[in-house]
């Protein structure tokens, strides 16, 4: 068999998930765990909208409610689309750049456990009094010790951890991306997913250090005294809300910069044209991640910054509309004159254009910044970012999801469930937004647990629970289509929808060291060069050869585990009752981590050589397969 | 530091032309409605029908004050430019949906166009100028938010500020008549002291307003962060502790507006709704004294074991039920007049009772505590005592328009 040459199954498979460091496996950690975390906290989303179902329901208290909407929020932003998306970026970035790994396998690693155990210190709130309950922003006073419970100490460590673990794969992305593209590979070669990685990495690198730097301002409140937010102590609680916005708008672009660039592979392989000007893709994309750091303010306009500084961060909102939409108008004309095929895939990755200006119009009404003073805080902001999340972030990953589905897992998705799925998705998700604009505009606030009767709010609420009932249909149709399809699918070959880019390169299952021998670039969308000008293989750029690889290692686990201990040791310094001294719990996490740390950097690990005669046979195992 | 001044005294014509045009009468605000409306037509007739769907005197699609009409007429400007932004790519996308299909069969790969240096100088300049259009209004109208006339007249009082410096007629027009109410919000009520020098007094949850006037509002906060919100007249402002926000409101019709606290507070952030009632200028000057006068032993005997009750079981610590209103817990001063008890529940005796006997149940969260060994008499008393507290003149609380 193909990988028994290797040392891949030479362990356990528990031991070989958890020592990994292979960017292609990590992938798919990221994206079982963030699918995990989406379900979780789609039913949140669930149970919310019954709660509004009929006015003044008591579904859920008040408490329970805004423990809901903080856990709904903060899952859905940091534990799972980013991991999503870092799924995507993991999997699919190495192949397209005609790489072997990331540049930093075991920091690649380190970043997904990081993640993950700051999810489950996150979600481990449910057990100890209560989940974080001052919204996803946790603005102070709110969210300070003397009106926000044990729960926001989950919300400071958990998001600590894992805002670690998303800053390192930040700076591994970039470093990849940099330093390790194929021979003939230039950046203004790179398809534009790559491109939109670097530009989501590097904003991930400038934003969650002021996170990391808020959160740790908020953990000395909380833990220590400290009077950072403190109104009456000499602190001010609008600091708060600047720092947070430093990071959180930024955020929003992280997010949906990495769907701009599924969007725009998915849109020319399936309208079997190149994308239409690809220069002016990737310098709105520059743009639109500098001036996101621009803006944060926008979110602030009723805090009372002042006229001056409100019209400054209006403007240079409202310019953002700009490269937005030269986005928009070049997905519409790589379309036009194309051979449009309508698959799963395609149909996400198109109506989200029409879907995404919805939410870039509502976006551009919000900027105005004295009309904001209507929006701000209603429903109609709810709509807003729903818009862009649901109809721009999530229609991009299901897109992505079937689109590279048969490279990742060597079969397709069900197509007759995924166009079920799709239009369910679609219906419901219109039927649960659409009514929020309005919703918000007759003066529904939002994060509101009930509303009363005769306000006129009786039955739009009820239109949005039934499309939110519609919406959680198509999740589970996917899901269930996930399970149909491993059974029923046949196997693909490397290169199933005639792919343009060099991640249809390589064979399927991708082989670990990715590709044989590293190919020579020649044009942008390199395959689809060689199958004009060339046989429609790759020309290889070095003759074959000793492949060297990175070695697994637990020690990202390990490390990510004492940051575990140790973050649950701080909360427990506020814990009543603990069992044992939180100290004792800091120190043996601490132990665990600078342990780990210690003896990684002191033992010598060289990886292992694939020798040329175990590739020579595995490319002809995997030629006769594919 | 030029330009700010140049940008502030720009909004003050400005301002000052609004003015003039919200005062003109008769006929020639009839044609400026009429323009309007047919400008507007087609959205109106959408919004109408939405505006239905909203309650009066609490949606924002039915603006009853002057800034919340400058605040909606901005918004169906938006939604007009915006609209051409929807339209133009809804039809490209559907000629592209429809025309540009893969045939079976078809095996020729399109024509590969790398781009078009005309078409993305297009839609890069067009959108500029339809954001342009949208960014005048956007600072003006700032502008016009954030002058609650309070720094001018503060000015004028202190005399400090160069009378040149100062525009003397929009320091006339602004600084003369505005009346000053701080809103504190608390979780989950909110508190309304009038600033009248030596006549001051204080009000809990429901805040009485001239109608037709300008009326400044300082916001405040004791605890978290809350926010100031009446949709039909003005937009919202945050009550931030430890900060003191601006804004304005002016309310042209009398009636009962419905508030919001707008920022998430706590478990019972939904149920913090609060009154606004504008009356007409004498009858809220009858209110205003009304409020200042010293409480009075009630005639009526029940009533007035209530009033012992309500000393003996220390309510006072935290409830005034005159003008000196406090911190604590809103004033009684007019209890009365109520139009909701505890922000949200009806006005009956059966509500009143349930809420003095468990106020956890109704309201998650709040400071009150529970009074469960009152006696079915006690109750009464100290329900027939609470509601005899009233400020306001029967008839003038008859003819408040609610819808």
């Amino acid at each position: 068999m193909v990988r028994e040459a290797t040392n891949t199954l030479q362990k356990s498979v528990l031991w070989d998930w958890l020592t990994t460091v292979d960017h292609k496996k990590l992938a798919v950690l990221y994206l079982i765990s963030g699918t995990l975390f989406f379900l979780k906290a789609g039913l949140m989303a669930v149970f919310m909208r019954i709660q509004l179902m009929f006015p003044m329901n008591d579904f859920l208290s008040g408490q329970t409610f805004n423990e809901f909407i903080t856990m709904h929020g903060t899952i859905m932003l940091f534990l799972a689309a980013t991991p999503l998306l870092f799924a995507f970026m993991n999997y699919i970035v190495p192949l397209q750049i005609g790489a072997r790994d990331v540049a930093f396998p075991f920091v690649n690693a380190l970043g997904f456990w990081l993640f993950f155990f700051g999810g489950i210190l996150v979600s481990l709130s449910w057990f100890f009094g209560g989940a974080p309950d001052a919204g996803w922003t946790s603005y102070v006073p709110l969210a300070s010790r003397d009106y926000g419970g044990l729960g926001i100490d989950f919300y400071v460590l958990g998001l600590q951890v894992s805002g670690i673990g998303t800053l390192v794969s930040g700076i591994n992305f970039i470093v990849t991306i940099i330093n390790m593209r194929a021979p003939g590979m230039t950046m203004m070669r790179m398809p534009l997913f790559c491109w939109t990685t670097l530009v989501t990495s590097i904003l991930i690198v400038f934003a969650f250090t002021p996170l990391a730097a808020g959160l740790a301002l908020l953990m000395l409140d909380r833990m220590f005294d400290g009077m950072f937010f403190i109104p009456g102590e000499g602190g001010n609680v609008v600091i708060w809300q600047h720092i947070f916005w430093i990071f959180g708008h930024p955020e929003v672009y992280i997010l949906v910069l990495p769907a701009f660039g599924m969007i725009s592979e998915i849109i020319p392989t399936f309208s079997k044209k190149r994308l239409f000007g690809y220069t002016a893709m990737v310098f709105a994309t520059l743009i639109i991640g500098f001036l996101g750091f621009m803006v944060w303010m926008h979110h602030m306009f009723t805090v009372g910054i002042g006229p001056i500084a409100n019209s400054v961060f209006a403007i240079a909102t409202m310019i953002i509309g700009i490269p937005t939409g030269i986005k928009i108008f070049n997905w519409l004309f790589t379309m036009w004159g194309g051979k449009l095929t309508f698959n799963t895939a395609m149909l996400c990755a198109s109506s989200f254009v029409p879907t995404f200006v919805l939410g870039g119009v509502t976006g551009v009404m919000l900027a105005m910044a004295p009309v904001d003073h209507l929006y701000h805080d209603t429903y109609f902001v709810v709509a807003h970012f729903h818009y862009i999340i649901l109809g721009g972030i999530v229609l991009g990953l299901i897109g992505a999801t079937f689109y590279w589905y048969p490279k990742m897992f060597g079969h397709k998705l069900n197509e007759t469930l995924g166009k079920i799925m799709f239009w369910m998705f679609y219906v419901g998700f219109h039927l649960t937004f659409f009514v929020q604009h309005i919703l918000g505009l007759i003066g529904m606030p939002r994060r509101v647990y009930t509303y009363l009767e005769g306000q006129g709010m009786d039955t739009m609420n009820m239109i949005s629970t039934i499309g939110a009932f519609v919406m959680s249909a198509a999740i589970i149709l996917l899901v269930i289509n996930v399970v149909y399809s491993a059974m029923k699918s046949p196997r693909e070959g490397g290169d199933p929808w005639d792919g343009r880019t060099l991640e249809w390169a390589t064979p399927t299952p991708v082989p670990e060291y990715n590709f044989a021998q590293t190919p020579q670039v020649r044009s942008l969308d390199p395959l689809f060069y060689e199958k004009i000008h060339g046989d429609g293989t790759m020309k290889p750029a070095e003759p074959i050869g000793d492949i060297h690889m990175p070695n697994g290692s637990i020690y990202p686990f390990t490390i990510s585990l004492g940051l575990f201990f140790a973050g649950f040791g701080f909360i427990m310094l506020n814990m009543e009752n603990a069992i044992i001294s939180p100290w004792i719990v800091i120190a043996v996490g601490g132990i665990i981590t600078f342990g780990s740390m210690a003896l990684h950097s002191v033992k010598e690990d060289h990886g292992y050589h694939i020798s040329k005669e175990t590739v020579e046979q595995m490319e002809k195992e995997v030629g006769t397969n594919g | 530091m030029n330009s700010i001044m140049f940008l502030h005294e720009f909004t003050s014509q400005r301002l000052h032309l609004y003015y003039q045009q919200q005062k003109e009468s008769g006929v020639k605000s009839l044609m400026n409605g009429l323009r309007r409306l047919f400008k507007f037509a087609p959205f109106m007739a959408v919004f109408l029908f939405l505006a239905g769907c909203g309650e009066r005197r609490l949606t924002a699609l039915d603006p009853m004050g002057p800034q919340s009409q400058w605040i909606y007429d901005n918004m169906i400007l938006s939604l007009y430019v915006m609209a051409i932004v929807i339209i133009v790519v809804f039809v490209l996308f559907f000629i592209v949906v429809a025309r540009f299909r893969h045939k079976e069969g078809d095996n020729e790969y399109p024509e590969q166009v790398h781009g078009s240096t005309k078409l993305e100088v297009a839609w890069t300049v067009i959108p500029l100028f339809l954001l342009a259009i949208l960014a005048v209004p956007t600072v003006t109208g700032q502008f016009y938010l954030s002058n609650t006339g309070l720094e001018a007249q503060e000015a004028e009082n202190e005399e400090e500020v160069d009378e040149e410096e100062l525009d003397a007629e929009s320091a006339e027009e602004l600084g003369d008549d505005v009346m000053k109410i701080t809103a504190t919000g608390h979780q989950f009520w909110w508190q309304f002291d009038y600033d009248f020098g030596d006549d001051s007094f204080t009000a809990g949850n429901e805040v009485y307003v001239p109608v037709d006037t300008k009326v400044a509002f300082v916001l405040e906060a004791e605890d978290v962060m809350h926010s100031f919100w009446v949709p039909a007249l003005a937009g919202k402002v945050d009550n931030i502790p430890g900060i003191e926000n601006y804004m304005w409101l002016e309310a042209s019709e009398p009636g009962v507006y419905k508030g919001k606290c707008a920022e998430l507070c706590g478990p019972s952030h939904a149920l913090m709704d609060f009154r606004l009632i504008a009356l007409e200028q004498d009858e809220f000057d009858e209110w205003a004294t009304a409020m200042q006068e010293e409480e009075e032993a009630p005639t009526e005997s029940l009533a007035n074991e209530g009033r012992e009750l309500f000393e003996e079981q220390s309510c006072l610590q935290c409830h005034a039920v005159d003008g000196d209103g406090g911190a604590m817990g809103p004033s009684l001063a007019n209890f009365g007049d109520r139009e909701t008890i505890a922000n949200y529940l009806e006005v009956t005796d059966e509500n009143l009772k349930a809420w003095i006997q468990d106020p956890q149940s109704l309201k998650q969260g709040n400071n009150m505590p529970a009074y469960p060994d009152l006696s079915d008499e006690e109750l009464d008393a100290l329900v027939a005592y609470l509601n005899q507290l009233e400020k306001l003149d029967p008839e003038t609380k008859e003819g408040l328009e609610r819808d």
